[in-house]
């Protein structure tokens, strides 16, 4: 029990002091469950930051039920887990009750006018650095120029598509490449 | 139903979003426009704000959106779903399958979904700046001082790196541009 109060307190710290989510967590929570609490070792914090990356979802949250579960089974898992997103979902849920009456507000609608407009900036920028540590390869260059345009004619034309509808399609793209790299001789001789 | 809707909205967020914080933005897009929860101002809106609190941004923006939609219980649904798919695939990882991203399958399945989410979050980002400097694709009018601040604020950012060690945090440049929209939109 005390080591679930300990979890929770320490993701709920790592919820409530880190801004900007993702990659900023992880130098965090490295910092507190490898440095200090030793609840797991150096190696196998680099192993959950592979896994996070190659798992859906938020890598904190990720990151969160991985030491959870490794230090305490199911009940860590759970209690680290919603010690990283109470912190955040407090804060949001009390900003959801005002954000509305903000926005009447003559100065604070015009400061979010200017925010407004780093956003996309700052959406381009995380593209700009998923690009970078991309491979320089033919396939996924081709895969990311398609889906770019994809999505930029379905935003345009206001299209009735999703960008899962996107994903799914390059994932089977993915799949029938490794088939054919893996059996070439097979794939020409069905045709 | 709304809290059938925002359970399986923000589960289909959580599921899909490879690679950090910025891949969820076109996906939560995607479904508050689908559902008409949100428009894409209000949804810029809650963009920054979620940058600029602490925690996921996922999360955060689930807990927004279910909030504003239906109270504490769609904030709480909302939060629930976006965070289920990742928890779930991360316990059966460490109990059943420690292997399983090593199989060559799941390597080919995620080598076409990753570049596949970096193409559409460029898409995103490049169309979310139209929106502010040019309109609506419908009714195209290229609004001036748009563009202008929004050039003015790329070279700030992009252009501290050149100086700074990091360059400027996204934090900062929320609060510098928050600055001069007031200054701009407020003043005049």
């Amino acid at each position: 029990m005390k080591l679930l109060l300990e979890l929770f307190g320490a993701f709920a710290k790592i919820g409530l002091f880190t801004f900007g989510g993702g990659y900023a967590m992880i130098a965090l929570i490295e910092d507190i469950c490898v440095e200090r609490k030793k609840w797991i070792p150096h190696e196998e914090m680099l192993d959950i930051t592979v896994i996070a990356e190659s798992t859906p979802g938020p890598i904190a949250i990720n990151c969160a039920t991985y030491v959870g579960y490794k230090r305490s089974g199911m009940a860590g898992a759970i209690a680290a887990t919603v010690g990283i997103v109470l912190p955040s979902f407090c804060i949001i849920f009390l900003i959801s009750m005002f954000l509305n009456s903000f926005l009447d507000n003559r100065w604070l609608a015009s400061a979010f006018m200017g925010i407004k407009l780093s956003v996309g900036i700052l959406i381009i920028d995380a593209a700009i650095k998923m690009i970078g540590k991309m491979r320089k390869k033919t396939l996924p260059c081709i895969i990311m120029s398609c889906s770019f345009i994809a999505m930029l004619l379905i935003d345009i034309f206001a299209l009735q598509m999703s960008s899962i509808t996107l994903m799914l399609v390059a994932a089977v793209v993915g799949l029938a490449v490794f088939r054919m790299k893996k059996h070439p001789a097979k794939e020409g001789n069905a045709r | 139903m709304i809290y059938l809707d925002l359970l399986i909205g923000f589960l289909k967020v959580g599921l899909f979003s490879f690679g950090g914080a910025y891949s969820a933005i076109p996906l939560i897009r995607d479904v508050v426009l689908s559902y008409g929860w949100l428009d894409d101002e209000m949804l810029t809106y809650m963009i920054a704000v979620s940058e600029s609190t602490p925690g996921p941004i996922m999360v955060n923006m689930a807990t927004y959106v279910g909030s504003s939609q239906a109270g504490f219980l769609g904030a709480f649904i909302a939060t629930t779903a976006v965070v289920l798919p990742s928890f779930v695939i991360i316990l059966l990882i460490m109990i059943l399958l420690k292997k399983l991203l090593n199989n060559p399958y799941v390597q080919a399945v995620l080598r076409g979904m990753k570049p596949c989410m970096v193409g559409i979050i460029l898409a995103t980002g490049i169309y979310i700046i139209t929106l502010n400097c040019c309109g609506n694709p419908k009714d195209f009018k290229l609004n001036a001082m748009s563009t202008v601040m929004t050039i003015i604020l790329a070279v700030i950012y992009f252009g501290s790196r050149k100086f700074l060690k990091k360059g400027i945090s996204p934090i900062v440049l929320i609060v510098i541009s928050a600055i001069l929209g007031i200054l701009v939109y407020g003043c005049f």
